[in-house]
């Protein structure tokens, strides 16, 4: 951090001992905790206390990080030193999904899951490598602005500002969706009343301070989010292993589940809907046997999510705040490790729940289960109980296909499970709670930012003063924040899967534009804008396309045989449009009629087009791909468009290819090709 | 926290902060950089993984080595290769005097 202009600054030089004194501070808070709890104080109470106690610490810190300078702002002042802006990234990256989500679906898919493992830590090195240091370097505000100033104005912006809402907006609904199952759960509150108060907790973190205000909240949401994550696991490791190194102890009990799920083959059960037989197997089918559909999954779900990282404007614009690019640099490596940290340890929360649970529930009677079970017997957002115990075969005994446990609640409801003072799931909670507020936050600035930076500022009237731009930004993010969750209260669970489409939309519409305007000095405005409409267009088309029109699309893409069975499966489902299930039976009674469909020949490139009922749809699958990995086709499309259109087109000016020069390298200034890009 | 106002507004360039010549020679040094780390990444983001079947019997301390690499190795390798590549590019840029001042 020596070369920081910040170094001197004291605020800067004594962020270390802040810290330290906050971590402490929380530390004595759960002990304290923890001996109400002895004292006898009831669980209600001590939930009340987490939840309301950090928001009020996050809220702190937002009041008195409040801001009417433009720099400070928009970037927090470019002074976060690279460890420091590494934690707020980290906690700005872990989102609702890392901490509630991650545990459980690797806890469900077993192997499978690793690929958010792997797509969710090696997007970084793609950060590190081809965009920070040249995006921090460039030294604006948005990343919309790199845009502009690289691809000649306006379109381009604009079409950046299109992928950036896209891309956030869904995500953002979907932390305050998280926000809302914590609070539902240790406030005893509806999630209606749940969600609003998530909110009123992002806004006063963010409304005021913007930038300077969400990065030092983040690093304090990220201390807890951190602790709240490692302890359990640490205690968990201690009772089922005798050693509180979770990341290390886990392959044990990786082997006692292969022996015992070997087990419960053998005495003929099957394992729940959902959840993988044989957890450590990889790339398997249903049956266990290797599956090259499952392999193509994997690798496709890894690099859409890898590449999707790289591409999120959420996360790029933190390396913004970082007092050079030397800093912006190792920022990166600093981000990584401290999201490392927590992914290397979910697998561990994984198998030492589903070793709980294998060793504690199954093959219990019913009657007998103990009470952590009736706590999380509530009703989820998605219409089931969060826990369910479904008697298949009415014998009294839990079999092991008849414990169904909702992924996102895998993690909240460990603790309960293995037995550990409620004063650990409250801590859980507060974790998971500053996880969805941290990323919420960033989300909400960033869509925030385009909107009164990119299209009010740049695009409307250039001419604003500092305060009436400054006023735009938080009324904008008042307006963002209260649609994102009256979304979120009314749709509730059923957009989730959208967050999964973020990444292949973010990375389709906005990763090559960016990696090819700094690596591709030949890059030119127009390819530029068609690679991120081509980009864009294409993955959002394809995504909505399999989704909502399955049938439609195998009937193009399928051989005959893929037709008929989507129609089947159209035909049946419970609840559809009566008009398609019409379309679809008709299909099936004239049965010998289907033909190949016209592009079959290309649906059949790499592995067949078939088609699965998921979330109450006939959902397409090119080449048996799930939607979730829809950037695979997209992001070489948009390479391709870029390098293309580039080719005939006349090539960039020499001022540009100065300003290319310029961000370059670390040293000096950037020649701007109009001057009017720049900020101040 | 103090409010500070002094913030650094660096776009008032009008000329190149290095000569042709050594811009050329520093930018293919960083590109070869990039592809070597982009090569790391591959390897461990998607390379090892290939060979998941064949490395799960081997067992260490519990973990089928597969699995491992997909839930630890790799991941300690990327996090390593960030640190690396700061360093050797901090190198790089010391090398051709294009450091920040």
């Amino acid at each position: 951090m020596s070369t920081s202009a910040g170094s001197k600054d004291p605020f800067i030089a004594s962020l270390g001992k802040i810290y330290a004194g906050y971590t402490g501070g929380f530390a004595v808070f759960v002990v304290l905790l923890a001996i109400l709890e002895q004292m006898g104080v009831p669980d209600r109470i001590i939930g009340y206390l987490f939840v309301v106690l950090t928001i009020g610490v996050y809220a702190y810190i937002g009041i008195i990080s409040r801001t009417a300078a433009v720099a400070e702002y928009y970037v927090a002042g470019r002074r976060v030193p690279a460890i420091y802006n590494g934690m707020a990234t980290g906690s700005d990256w872990m989102s609702a999904a890392s901490f509630i989500g991650m545990a459980g679906s690797l806890y469900a898919l077993g192997y499978g899951g690793l690929a958010f493992i792997l797509g969710w830590t090696g997007g970084y090195m793609l950060v590190a490598i081809l965009l920070a240091p040249y995006l921090r370097k460039f030294g604006q505000y948005t990343v919309p602005d790199f845009l502009g100033a690289r691809f000649g104005g306006n379109v381009a912006r604009s079409l950046g500002v299109i992928v950036l809402i896209t891309a956030s907006f869904v995500y953002v609904v979907a932390q305050i969706v998280g926000v809302g199952i914590i609070t539902q759960r240790f406030l005893e509150v509806s999630f209606l009343t749940a969600v609003f108060l998530g909110l009123a907790g992002i806004l006063v973190c963010s409304m005021l301070g913007g930038m300077r205000a969400v990065t030092w909240t983040q690093v304090a949401q990220y201390i807890i989010l951190i602790i709240a994550y490692l302890i359990p696991a640490v205690l968990m490791s201690v009772k089922l292993t005798g050693v509180p190194v979770p990341q290390i102890m886990y392959g044990f009990a990786l082997e006692r589940i292969e022996g015992l799920e070997q087990g419960f083959r053998a005495a003929g059960m099957l394992p729940p809907p959902g959840v993988t037989g044989w957890h450590t197997a990889p790339f398997i089918g249903p049956n266990g046997a290797f599956s090259w559909s499952a392999a193509f999954n994997f690798f496709a779900l890894v690099f859409c999510l890898m590449v999707g990282t790289a591409a999120l404007p959420h996360i790029l614009m933190r390396y913004f705040t970082t007092p050079s690019v030397r800093e912006a640099r190792q920022s990166v490596a600093w981000s990584l490790f401290f999201i490392f940290l927590l992914y290397f340890t979910a697998p561990a929360y994984a198998a030492f729940g589903k070793l709980e649970i294998y060793q504690t529930v199954i093959g219990q009677p019913i009657a007998a289960l103990p009470e952590w079970i009736r706590n999380w017997q509530i009703v989820s957002p998605y219409g089931v109980p969060w826990v369910n115990i479904v008697d298949v075969n009415t014998d009294g005994i839990v079999q092991w296909g008849e414990f169904r446990i909702h992924p996102d609640v895998v993690v909240l409801a460990t603790p309960e499970i293995a037995g550990l003072p409620y004063v650990i799931a409250g801590l859980v909670a507060a974790g998971g709670l500053a996880a969805a507020l941290s990323t919420a936050d960033g989300l909400l600035l960033a869509l925030a930012n385009a909107l009164s930076h990119d299209v009010y500022y740049k695009m409307i009237d250039r001419n604003a003063p500092t305060a009436k731009r400054l006023i735009i930004s938080r009324v904008l993010l008042i307006l963002v924040a209260i649609l994102a969750a009256w979304t979120a209260g009314n749709a509730g669970a059923d957009i989730l899967f959208l967050v999964a489409w973020a990444f292949s939309i973010a990375a389709a519409g906005l990763f090559a534009a960016l990696v090819m305007g700094v690596w591709y000095k030949k890059t030119t405005n127009a390819a530029a804008c068609w690679g991120m409409a081509v980009g864009y267009i294409f993955t959002t088309g394809y995504l909505v396309w399999t989704e909502f029109y399955g049938l439609s699309f195998v009937e193009l893409f399928g051989t005959k045989e893929a037709i008929l069975a989507a129609a089947r499966q159209t035909a049946a489902l419970p609840a559809a449009d009566a008009e398609l299930k019409a379309y679809a039976a008709a299909l099936v009674a004239n049965a010998g009629q289907i033909t190949d469909g016209a592009m079959s020949w290309f649906g059949q490139l790499i592995l067949t087009t078939d088609s699965v009922v998921l979330r109450g749809r006939t959902v397409a699958r090119l080449w048996t791909l799930n939607n979730i990995s829809g950037g695979i086709v997209g992001v070489p499309l948009s390479f391709f468009t870029i390098w293309l259109v580039s080719k005939f087109t006349t090539a960039p000016s020499q001022a540009m290819q100065d300003f290319i020069d310029d961000i370059r390298i670390p040293k000096g200034g950037v020649r701007l090709v109009d001057r009017r890009e720049a900020v101040e | 926290m103090p409010l500070v106002e002094d913030v650094e507004v660096r776009t008032g360039a009008r000329v190149a902060a290095t000569d042709r010549l050594n811009g050329e020679a520093y930018w293919k040094k960083t590109s070869g950089l990039m592809w070597t780390v982009l090569g790391i990444w591959f390897v461990a983001g998607f390379g090892i993984h290939f060979f998941a079947n064949a490395l799960n019997p081997i067992h260490v301390l519990g973990f089928p080595l597969g699995f491992y690499f997909a839930a630890q190795g790799s991941l300690i390798v990327f996090v390593v290769g960030l640190f690396w590549f700061a360093k050797r590019q901090n190198e790089i840029d010391e090398e051709f005097g294009v450091q920040e001042d």
